[in-house]
């Protein structure tokens, strides 16, 4: 509680700090529903074919066109069809979904229900990770109050199109955000990831056809149908359209949630916006994209933050969790915390991603205490290049990027330990 | 029978939203820890009654979680978050002084039986550390005095 608003807005959270702005009358008065009126007078492939063209891409991590993975729900099946939204937030450095959650609860509503329609879905699960309490509070409070008001329910806004609302808290495991696991997870089993193909939009939720979108891709869905394609491409870059919440911590000034378009350079988050390190101390490296994508070194922060850029650079744009750490980092103890977190998480189905976590995580920690060798630097590398693409789910691969990226750009931090033994930077962050 | 009758009728409830009756397992075993503070083999047993399914079922989603648990805990959890984004700001050394002053390390419950205190991977709240999870509440931006103020304040 006491969350704390953008320090840069744009469409997405401009009214996130008024108060009244997450109540339903609230919402209306500044055009909420407008849009959702608007779309269930279009036929349903118009609105597939409105996102399409909006360009826009998930938020949740992959970055997968959304309009696409509409349009991938069987049209002519008589099978119940549903939508579910990931609002599973657990990637390390991610906290936006929780804002757009606690302030914007009809935002995503609205997003959901025109997806509804685009789909033919007739329900929709909301998963909140189980930590959320209160976020799921608000969002349980929005979704009564769309029903008194019958905007969710039989007849939707007053048109014969039926849509159910359901929100689900989850209970504490990472790999619930998978969307995979997540569909387990939601059938009262344990968060597994399955096999795919199948995938959801043949096989999801208890076996129906599915769409798994991410809480804040349903927020940019009210703003495509409301202004258009053209306006939405207005922001970003021509590849990777609209603005994006980033969340910049660590070794910053101002940490905090910043809505800005995509494309936007990574040093101009950090130096302008977030007011760049503290106490005049110089930046080290920067985790871009929540803890699974590579970290970039100093000399790379030019680099604008959309997929087609980030890739360039062997990184990627993940959830736009932006982890700061500054000269002082021992980034030998980072990739301690990193290896630790996917050893924990891993489910545990693979062998690749079970034991290689498990390696990862025993052969930094050796180097941290000074009792590595040279030698279990290139173990590291060997090992997590063998957990790559080899498993059922990409947590294995989000496990070995960030090893792979720390010793592509801080091969000396580890090699210093090697050498002195033990690890020489003291004035690093406690472990 | 210690799964209470209230308790009983809000799962039915939480069923009904599922096309299947295990789409409410996960939302029951939230309400019968609501009730008991946690679910013990016996109670594991009767929500497999309910269910339909075998205890072995609930067992592995029992375990499979971190927020449910399956002995008692302290009258309340205490969570510091210990992932890169908290650790780079002092959530490690907060964790370490919380320890002394409760006299008690991670993992384990005070000898009143107050508090159990864990560490937790990222909680979503990044920008706003080092954090504490007390119950179901979030407590952001703390100092040593500011997170033994609250630790003191819970009875
Ligand atoms: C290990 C792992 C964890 C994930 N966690 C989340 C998450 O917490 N929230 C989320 O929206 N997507 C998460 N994803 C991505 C989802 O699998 C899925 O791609 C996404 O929810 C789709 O929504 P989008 O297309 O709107 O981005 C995760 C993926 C993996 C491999
Ligand atoms: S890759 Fe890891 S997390 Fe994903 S299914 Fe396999 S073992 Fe589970
Ligand atoms: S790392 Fe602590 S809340 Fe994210």
């Amino acid at each position: 509680m006491g969350l704390k608003v953008p320090y840069v807005t744009s469409y997405l959270t401009e009214h996130c700090a008024e108060d009244d702005y997450v109540s339903l009358a609230g919402y209306e008065a500044k055009g909420g529903y407008r849009a959702a009126k608007k779309a269930l007078g279009m036929a349903p492939q118009e609105v597939i074919n409105l996102v399409k063209e909006s360009g826009l891409q998930g938020r949740g991590g992959a970055g997968f066109s959304t309009g696409m993975k509409w349009s991938f729900m069987p049209q002519d099946s008589d099978r119940p069809k549903y939508l579910v939204c990931n609002a599973d937030e657990s990637e390390p450095g991610s906290f936006k979904d929780r804002l757009l959650l606690e302030r914007t609860p009809h935002k995503m509503l609205e997003g959901i229900l025109i997806a509804a329609w685009a789909t033919g879905a007739e329900k929709t699960f909301i998963y909140v990770r189980g930590e959320y309490a209160f976020p799921a509070d608000v969002v349980q409070r929005a979704i009564d109050e769309a029903y008194e008001k019958g905007i969710l329910g039989p007849r939707c806004m007053g048109k014969s199109f039926a849509h159910d609302v359901v929100l689900m808290r989850g209970a504490g495991a990472y790999i619930c955000g998978e969307e995979t696991g997540l569909l387990e997870s939601l059938e009262g089993k344990k968060g597994q990831p399955r096999k795919k193909p199948p995938f959801p939009a043949q096989y999801g939720a208890f076996g129906m056809p599915s769409t798994v979108n991410n809480v804040e891709t349903f927020c940019h869905v009210p703003h495509i149908v409301d202004q258009g394609a053209d306006w939405f491409r207005g922001f970003g870059t021509e590849k990777s359209p609209g603005t994006t919440l980033f969340g910049v911590s660590g070794h910053v000034v101002r940490p905090g949630l910043y809505e800005l378009p995509l494309g936007t350079p990574l040093d101009e988050i950090i130096f302008e916006h977030a007011g760049g390190i503290p106490g005049g101390r110089k930046v080290k490296g920067v985790i871009p994209g929540g803890m699974s994508m590579p970290v970039l070194p100093a000399g790379q922060l030019d680099v604008p933050m959309a997929n087609e850029y980030l890739r360039e650079r062997q990184s990627m744009l993940g959830t736009g969790g932006i982890m700061v750490m500054d000269e002082t980092t021992c980034m030998v103890r980072a990739s301690c915390i990193i290896t630790y977190f996917f050893r924990d998480e891993s489910c545990g189905q693979c062998t690749q991603c079970r034991e290689g976590t498990g390696w990862l995580n025993k052969i930094v920690n050796r180097l941290e205490r000074g009792a590595g060798s040279e030698k279990d630097i290139d173990i590291l590398v060997d090992v997590a290049g063998k957990m790559e693409g080899q498993t059922i789910c990409a947590f294995a691969d989000a496990a070995a990027w960030p090893v792979q990226g720390m010793i592509r750009h801080f091969r000396g931090d580890f090699e210093e330990h090697v050498r002195q033994q033990k690890c020489p930077f003291s004035g690093s962050f406690e472990l | 029978m210690v799964i209470s009758e209230d308790t009983r009728a809000a799962i039915d409830s939480e069923c009904a939203k599922y096309p299947q009756k295990r789409g409410g397992l996960l939302p029951a075993m939230h309400l019968v820890q609501k009730q008991l503070g946690h679910i013990a083999p016996e109670t594991a047993v009767e929500l497999a009654e309910i269910f339909d399914i075998r205890p072995v079922e609930v067992m592995e989603v029992l375990t499979f979680y971190n927020m449910f648990f399956s002995a008692p805990r302290g009258r309340h959890n205490v969570y510091v978050c210990t992932n890169l984004p908290c650790a780079l700001r002092g959530s490690r050394t907060l964790l370490a002084q919380i320890e002394s002053h409760l006299g008690i390390a991670a993992g384990e419950t005070t000898e009143d039986g107050r508090i159990s205190l864990g560490h937790e991977e990222c909680l979503g709240a990044c920008a706003y550390a080092p954090m504490l999870r007390v119950d179901e509440t979030y407590h952001e931006n703390l100092d040593l005095e500011k997170a033994n103020q609250i630790l003191d304040g819970l009875e």
